[in-house]
């Protein structure tokens, strides 16, 4: 990675979040911030509460308590779409596509924010309408080109195989053009190849778009080969953060992962 | 040998002895088709887009007739009183998103469905409050007269009804699958988490589609209601469009008026030249029987979408 990767300000701050459903804590204190431009990734154990955080930050779940600000806004409580119109776009842990759709279908409905004209306008597909449906069709298309997935545009993706599925699911949040992806997962249950690929991809999008990116991940190695800062969780509760190394080398994250004797 | 004859031989016989009676019939069923087609669209509209069947279909129908039918009888214009019933509907549409579906996003199907059957209850209660419970008289000025095509008598209502149906089946495709919101639609029912993931605004689609199915609603009212009056029973022909809705597949729009063709001709081919063998009056569950055992061989309908399931 030669390329001088332009890491800015604060982009995202997660500020004293905690998360309960009913009596079970789910995240307890967090706080943490992502710079634009950087691969931050959160990991931990199981049940860890990675992806109550996720969720928390596109608005799924409303934290209990604490803030958190996105390009300056702050909120505790935001609508999904809300999330999604300011720039944030993600991907699931269990493939959430649009299973019935074709791949092209399925990226265009990512482009959806980016419709101007109003519904109905669109509704006619009629004059300026037909112009920007084009003008999209062209964007989705460069995303389709950019992760090599030409060959399955007009499959339904309900037949495609798991890893193509979540290229598929990586290529509709693209389209969004975010300033900011959320992936969970993105390389759980492929082969080798298949998570270098992806690795790939990733890079590729953080160099080209200069794409902020979040990233929940179980595979040690990758995560410390692509990401900038990482954040350990384990029970709900942040127990270290930093760049790969320090982390690697933080006595209570070995603890969480491989266990400690107790006398 | 008896059997064999009253039902397999004495019907075939019957329709070759007439052909033009035949041919009679079988436009009657289509016609009476395009009229099961109409309120099987509604039906549809709300499955592709939320998944949920929609058990109060019927009783829109009779909430919008009736309410067209109380405007007219305060003599209020014909067109005016149609944009004021569309502009009612929108307002339901608009409650049942803010009271009923607004509460119940990612729930299972069947609580959909449940709250269905009581928006029902509330839509038959409210259009007799409103409008009270008389058989009343809806006539919006089309032709009843019958005439001759080549010996065939062909009602002109009937006719009208046709013409409305194909072209408001030709604009619902062109809006499902070819404009963004049809694909904005589609994504709806196939996934409300991703959905919003990319930013699709669930309430305003829902109000989108439930005004569409309610504007629906109003043409097949003025069109039951102009043949038979505005009553009660128009809740029932929703009961009607389930053997049309399992024939054509849930999730089509071209199925539901495939469907509804399909059934209208068997009912009245069935009833004219089997009825005898019976002892008469099968229309009234044949088209059930037949969905039933179309069910056996193609549980997804005629035109609805393959059901995929990687294992």
């Amino acid at each position: 990675m030669s390329q001088e990767r332009r890491i800015g300000d604060v982009i995202l701050k997660v500020d004293n979040v905690s998360l309960a459903f009913g009596g079970v804590k789910a995240l307890t204190n967090i706080t943490f911030d992502v710079c634009e431009g950087e691969v931050r990734s959160i990991i931990g154990p199981n049940g860890a509460g990675k992806s109550s955080m996720l969720n928390c930050i596109n608005g799924f779940y409303k934290p209990t308590e604490g803030i958190i600000t996105f390009k300056g806004e702050s909120h505790s409580q935001m609508e999904t779409h809300q999330a999604a119109s300011q720039g944030i776009a993600r991907t699931f842990q269990n493939i959430a596509l649009f299973k019935g759709m074709t791949t092209l279908d399925n990226v265009m409905t990512g482009r959806n924010l980016k419709m101007r004209k109003n519904f109905l306008w669109q509704s006619l597909y009629y004059g300026p309408a037909m112009r920007e449906e084009l003008e999209h069709r062209e964007a989705a298309e460069r995303v389709i080109d950019f992760l090599e997935i030409e060959s399955i545009r007009k499959t339904v993706v309900g037949r495609l195989p798991y890893g193509l599925q979540k290229r598929v699911e990586l290529a509709r949040a693209l389209a969004a053009e975010p300033d900011m992806l959320l992936l969970d997962e993105p390389m759980a249950g492929m082969n080798y190849e298949e998570k270098e690929d992806m690795c790939r991809y990733i890079l590729d999008v953080n160099d080209e778009f200069g794409t902020t990116i979040v990233l929940i991940e179980h595979d040690m190695s990758v995560v410390m080969d692509i990401s900038d800062r990482v954040v350990v969780l384990d029970y709900g509760q942040k127990i270290a953060d930093g760049d790969p190394d320090e982390v690697r080398a933080n006595q209570r994250v070995i603890d969480a992962y491989l266990g400690v004797q107790h006398d | 040998m008896e059997v064999l004859n009253t039902f397999f031989i004495a019907p075939v016989l019957d329709m070759a002895d007439s052909p033009i009676f035949l041919l009679e019939v079988i436009i009657g069923g289509l016609m009476a088709g395009v009229m099961y087609s109409l309120v099987a669209l509604g039906f549809v509209l709300i499955y592709k887009a939320s998944g949920v069947f929609n058990y109060a279909q019927g009783a829109m129908v009779l909430f919008a007739a009736l309410t067209l039918v109380g405007l007219l009888d305060n003599h209020v214009p014909l067109i005016l009183a149609i944009i004021l019933t569309m502009i009612v509907m929108v307002g339901v549409a608009f409650l049942i998103e803010r009271y009923m579906l607004r509460h119940l996003v990612n729930q299972a199907q069947i609580i959909l469905f449940m709250a269905t059957i009581g928006l029902n209850f509330v839509f038959e209660g409210a259009g007799q409050i409103a409008w009270g419970s008389n058989v009343k008289k809806l006539d919006v000025g089309i032709p009843e007269n019958s005439f001759e095509v080549g010996g065939v008598l062909i009602n002109s209502f009937d006719l009208f009804a046709a013409v409305t149906a194909a072209v408001l089946v030709g604009v619902l495709a062109i809006f499902f699958q070819k404009t963004s919101v049809g694909r904005a639609l589609r994504a709806v029912a196939d996934d409300h988490q991703a959905a919003l993931s990319v930013g699709i605004p669930l309430k305003t689609i829902w109000i989108i589609v439930w005004s569409v199915s309610g504007f629906v609603a109003l043409v097949a009212g003025i069109m039951w209601g102009g043949k038979a009056g505005v009553q009660f029973s128009l809740v029932l022909i929703a009961l009607k469009a389930l053997p049309v809705l399992i024939l054509g597949g849930f999730e089509s729009v071209p199925g539901a008026i495939i469907g509804g063709l399909l059934i209208g001709v068997f009912e009245k081919v069935s009833e004219v030249y089997w009825g005898p063998a019976f002892g008469g009056a099968i229309e009234g569950w044949f088209a059930y029987m037949a969905a039933l055992v179309f069910l056996m061989f193609r549980p997804q309908g005629l035109f609805g979408e393959k059901i995929i399931e990687r294992v």
